[in-house]
């Protein structure tokens, strides 16, 4: 890098502090592997306050506790609390699960800013939901802890082929929990959800079911309840700008310390990512090789160099790339100029199919579906 | 909402100064703002103390310039509409 394309700052921090999770989401984005990092690897206390200072004097701002399931880890007070006396704005990405009064009030003492409340398993919440059971209920209190706390309350559902129908009783659910933001993140088809793509990715006809819902929902709520409707790239003909661009300001630390400018980057072969136990985050973040490869555009096949998006998307994700053409500096086949577009034109017709695309049974990430797909 | 009405910051939203970006923010969950010059000066000042005519004439005295009320008063309406602002 010369000094004039030196990047700026890793304003975002996301501290996966663990893999372990009491959840078993089809759709989660840990890597398929993650069983391979047990609770012997994670980063201890000593390890993570050193992250969060070094990132902290580098500019990052935006600090994010998530995992698997951060409330796992019984040091995450004194990691919030380092947090914000560094001068963070401290976010926790959290099922709920373990979140009791006592370790909500601590948090709140140690200056947590920010809950966002998952709904990970939407389609049993749903179901829970509808029913008034067990599940349901615990979302309720923990709702109610969140506010009794004065933390704005920010819901994040995981929308897919399973649940988007139900686009209009998730609204109602958010609206009953006292949400004031709600995030309806349409999957994206990375880890867990790429094994299940044909049973989660929806139809279209689903897709514009749900965003006219969804608009009738923002008419009629107003300001009550913020709704943010993340769209699937699959049906976008121009891809992502993934992470505001490669290493330009994500930089995630996975529980074992690996760095990396996006959560599912550790996938791509042939690229060394760096480790916070044996450099700084400044090297990391402006030396070393896994951060610098796909920075500005040297990398980039004629097709994207040549394009005129190209300042708009940088190609798109490096990951999608990978995954469905086969090479990471490839464009996106997202974009319907990228050579491989077919894959995901064919995967979006399957998805038209109406029912099951497909009789394999979801795969739920846990530790043995793990174990079985990378021994 | 009364347009004169004394602007405060939500307390959703955290206002600070960062050196790396050397300039202000507005911090929010899961997100941030870069403010500039003129919008951290106007965003200082909505503390609930004042309304938006002791606002402007506190900004006028502060750079000697006169005739803002226009720009403070388009941009506060922006910052309500984000919500920035009550």
């Amino acid at each position: 890098m010369t000094a004039t394309d030196r990047p700026g700052p890793p304003l975002w921090l996301l501290a996966e502090l663990t893999y372990r999770c009491p959840l078993h989401c089809a759709f989660c984005y840990n890597p398929v592997d993650f069983a391979r990092t047990s609770a012997e690897d994670e980063l201890d206390t000593e390890a993570w306050l050193r992250v969060l200072n070094e990132a902290r004097a580098l500019g990052s701002v935006q600090c994010g506790f998530s995992g698997g399931e951060p409330l796992v880890r019984d040091d995450l007070e004194v990691l919030v609390a380092e947090a914000h006396r560094l001068g963070y704005y401290t976010n926790l990405l959290t099922s709920g699960v373990g979140l009791t009064e006592d370790r909500a009030e601590a948090l709140k003492r140690a200056g947590l800013d920010h809950i966002q409340l998952s709904f990970q398993d939407t389609t049993k919440e749903l179901n829970d939901f509808l029913s008034h059971t067990r599940t349901f209920d615990l979302k309720q209190k923990v709702a109610h802890t969140i506010k009794a706390n004065g933390w704005p309350m920010v819901m994040n559902c995981v929308i897919h082929r399973l649940n988007i129908d139900h686009i209009g009783e998730i609204i109602e659910m958010a609206v009953a929990l006292g949400a004031e933001y709600l995030e309806l993140a349409n999957n994206q088809y990375y880890s867990w959800a790429l094994l299940n793509r044909d049973q989660l990715l929806p139809s279209r006809e689903q897709l514009e079911r749900a965003e006219r819902i969804t608009n009738e929902y923002r008419a009629k709520l107003g300001d009550k309840l913020r709704i943010f409707f993340v769209v699937p790239d699959y049906y976008e003909t121009r891809p992502k700008k993934c992470m505001n661009g490669w290493g330009n300001v994500f930089l995630t630390v996975t529980p074992d310390g690996t760095a990396l400018p996006c959560h599912t980057a550790k996938m791509l072969p042939g690229l060394a990512f760096p480790n916070v136990r044996e450099m700084s985050v400044g090297e990391i973040w402006y030396d070393s090789e896994g951060f610098n490869r796909y920075r500005g555009d040297g990398w980039m096949s004629d097709t994207c160099k040549t394009c005129p998006d190209k300042e708009k998307d940088l190609g798109g994700c490096r990951c999608q790339a990978f995954m469905l053409a086969g090479d990471a500096a490839a464009p996106d086949p997202v974009c319907d100029k990228s050579p491989a577009h077919q894959v995901v034109l064919d995967a979006v017709a399957r998805a038209q199919q109406p029912g099951a695309v497909t009789t394999a049974p979801l795969v739920f990430r846990d530790p043995k579906a793990s174990r079985q797909i990378a021994p | 909402m009364n347009a004169d009405a004394n602007p405060r910051l939500s307390s959703h939203f955290r206002m600070q100064w960062e050196d790396a970006q050397q300039a202000w923010v507005l911090l929010y969950p899961e997100g941030m703002v870069k403010l500039n010059a003129s919008a951290a000066e106007i965003l200082k000042r909505c503390d609930g103390s004042r309304d938006v005519p002791a606002l402007v004439a506190d900004l006028e005295t502060a750079f000697d310039a006169t005739g803002l009320e226009p720009d403070v008063r388009a941009f506060l309406d922006m910052a309500r509409q984000q919500q920035w602002v009550a």
